[in-house]
């Protein structure tokens, strides 16, 4: 399982990684995996508000639709559209292709830490 | 195969069609179809044989085991379709005048009354064509009841997180928010959850009882009241009432109304287009508001209040289906069928167990869920390879993936139309395929071996699907 050390994880799988003052988020391997072959994804608007723990979007696989929920506070103000013909990047290159940038970040400090998630994922 | 429309040879007629007797009659210029559709001209013979054809491509009850979690896929009697069959029912039309169609009228209200008997409710419609209409309708009621009161704050329906993917699309269907809530440990309501979800907001609770896997929540009288007190009404999904029917009464633990799927629990055809029926019920209280036909409606000046769903009385003949069932097994044959379906499911279980785990070691009611993660972990094979491998032994694969709290799920219903011999051969092919995925692995992964497609491209038929044919050139 690739878990990235200089990323910070929330327990539902998704991923934040911080390019300045704006935050990428995206699904980790490991949600990845357990989805199975994603085939359609739904994207926020830019301009929304992410809400931490509150759905922002959905992936659908070929088992069932699972929202995606936000890790962090703050404002989306860029969508991943290159996802909505190619979902399946989200399985060959989870910690490459992010789903939402994420500008005015708060929350980060609840977040895991690379080791913090590998623990969390080996008690499930 | 080839497809029909690959068979077609141009020109070829069949005689099946009777005469007409009346005098041909044209759609006005201008409503006709310019050219002709492009249907298959074949010989009944041929007919004939492609629909053999594809019936050796499928699996049916009538093929073998059918262990399909949350279906209920038990036996359908023959006598269900002769009574169906008898011309009296099958001949009649909608708009036939009332007393042409007194037995038609009969049936439906029999088969009302001996349903409010089973589910505890006062009133039933069979306008609903299949489970998530009659879904649909249950909340429809539910939201015209605050309606009727101008209670319109009520905007959240709440939906345990083990519910059928249904509940929750219903409730947005009918404009509601969703609340979901999660599941205690054991997989049912966890009512500090509840009690924290409720509101003056809520206008109901969806949730079936047993739930999705399998366990009856004893809690049931408890959530109902809570439920109540908030002001919200109670919905019960009937998907799992095969576990219950004359035993327990849903209309008992609380709850206002209430579908029923005629295609799984009364042994009317499931699957391949049924049609099914969705038989819903409601207390007294919320009588004014079920569907009724149109027609009758404006006959009698009332049309306002009702809600309608579906033309006249929905899918007749399967009412017939499922009386017929009723009739068969009686007062005494109702709870026993329930009763089998439950001791079927914890036999299985019993002798699965060792193999494959169950997600929740306790009796179950008339489904359980295994959970098999700590098989996946050891061998790298999931819920899908063991459903893939179970094709080759001629069993039809358990519900796989849900619920949704459960990760490697694989759902067993057995039901209680299996011999016991049928259960000891099901459970020794799990055992077997569990010795399997560690022997060869890779064998297990390739999975089905003897079917005409092995593993279709899920991706590819989700993404690009083919749904039409369409003529070369």
């Amino acid at each position: 399982m690739n878990i990235p050390a200089d990323l910070k994880y929330s327990n539902d799988h998704e991923w934040v990684k911080m390019e300045g003052d704006i935050a990428l988020v995206g699904i980790t391997d490991y949600a990845q995996s357990e989805l199975g072959d994603l085939v359609f994804v739904n994207l926020p608007e830019v301009g929304d508000d992410a809400v931490a723990g509150e759905a922002f979007g959905d992936v659908e696989s070929v088992k069932a639709v699972s929202d995606v929920l936000s890790p962090v506070n703050g404002r989306i103000c860029e969508v991943n559209e290159e996802l909505l013909d190619a979902p399946e990047l989200l399985n060959s290159d989870p910690y490459g292709a992010w789903i939402i940038k994420v500008e005015d970040v708060d929350g980060l400090d609840d977040l895991m830490d690379a080791a913090e998630y590998e623990a969390f994922i080996a008690t499930l | 195969m080839k497809l029909i429309f690959d068979k077609s040879v141009k020109g070829r007629r069949l005689t099946i069609l009777p005469e007409c007797d009346v005098e041909r009659e044209l759609l006005p210029e201008g409503e006709r179809r310019a050219k002709k559709p492009l249907l298959p001209e074949m010989s009944e013979t041929d007919i004939s044989r492609h629909y053999t054809e594809l019936c050796k491509q499928v699996h049916g009850v009538n093929d073998g085991f059918y262990p399909l979690g949350s279906c209920t896929m038990k036996y359908n009697p023959r006598i269900n379709e002769e009574m169906a069959a008898l011309p009296g029912f099958a001949g009649i039309h909608p708009l036939a005048p009332a007393d042409a169609v007194k037995g038609c009228m009969e049936v439906l209200d029999t088969a009302a009354s001996y349903l409010c008997e089973i589910s505890g409710m006062d009133e039933m419609t069979f306008q609903p064509a299949a489970g998530a209409h009659g879904e649909f309708t249950g909340v429809m009621l539910i939201k015209q009841y605050h309606v009727s009161r101008g209670d319109t704050k009520r905007t959240k329906i709440i939906v345990p997180d083990s519910a059928h993917g249904t509940n929750p699309a219903t409730a947005a269907m009918c404009g509601y928010e969703v609340v979901n809530i999660d599941s205690a440990p054991d997989g049912c309501v966890d009512l500090d959850a509840l009690k924290a979800a409720l509101g003056d907001d809520t206008a109901g609770l969806m949730l079936t009882n047993p739930n999705t896997v399998g366990i009856f929540d004893e809690n049931i009288l408890e959530i109902t009241r809570l439920v109540h007190e908030a002001g919200g009404l109670c919905y019960y999904d009937g998907a799992n009432l095969n576990a219950v029917m004359g035993v327990v009464r849903p209309g008992d633990m609380g709850f206002d109304c209430i579908h029923m799927n005629l295609h799984k629990t009364f042994s009317t055809p499931h699957g391949g287009g049924g049609p099914g029926a969705g038989a819903v019920g409601c207390k007294e209280f919320l009588k004014e508001f079920m569907p009724a036909s149109a027609l009758l409606s404006l006959m009698k000046g009332d049309a306002a209040e009702h809600i309608q769903v579906r033309s006249f009385m929905g899918n007749f003949l399967v009412v017939v289906r499922a009386l017929t069932y009723l009739l068969m097994l009686g007062r005494e044959g109702v709870p026993e069928a329930s009763i089998n379906a439950v001791l079927n499911a914890n036999y299985l279980m019993q002798k699965i167990k060792g193999t494959f785990t169950p997600a929740f070691d306790r009796i179950c009611m008339h489904e359980f869920v295994l959970d098999v993660a700590d098989f996946k972990k050891a061998t790298g094979l999931s819920a899908l390879d063991v459903a893939k491998s179970l094709i080759d032994y001629g069993m039809h694969p358990p519900t796989m993936y849900f619920p949704l709290i459960v990760h490697e799920a694989l759902m067993v219903e057995p039901t209680e139309t299996e011999s016991r011999e049928t259960l000891d051969w099901a459970a020794d092919v799990f055992r077997k395929l569990y010795q399997l995925g560690f022997d060869d692995p890779e064998y297990m992964h390739a999975s089905p071996h003897g079917t005409p497609i092995g593993r279709p491209d899920e991706v590819r038929a989700a993404r690009n699907p083919v749904l039409r044919w369409v003529p070369e050139g």
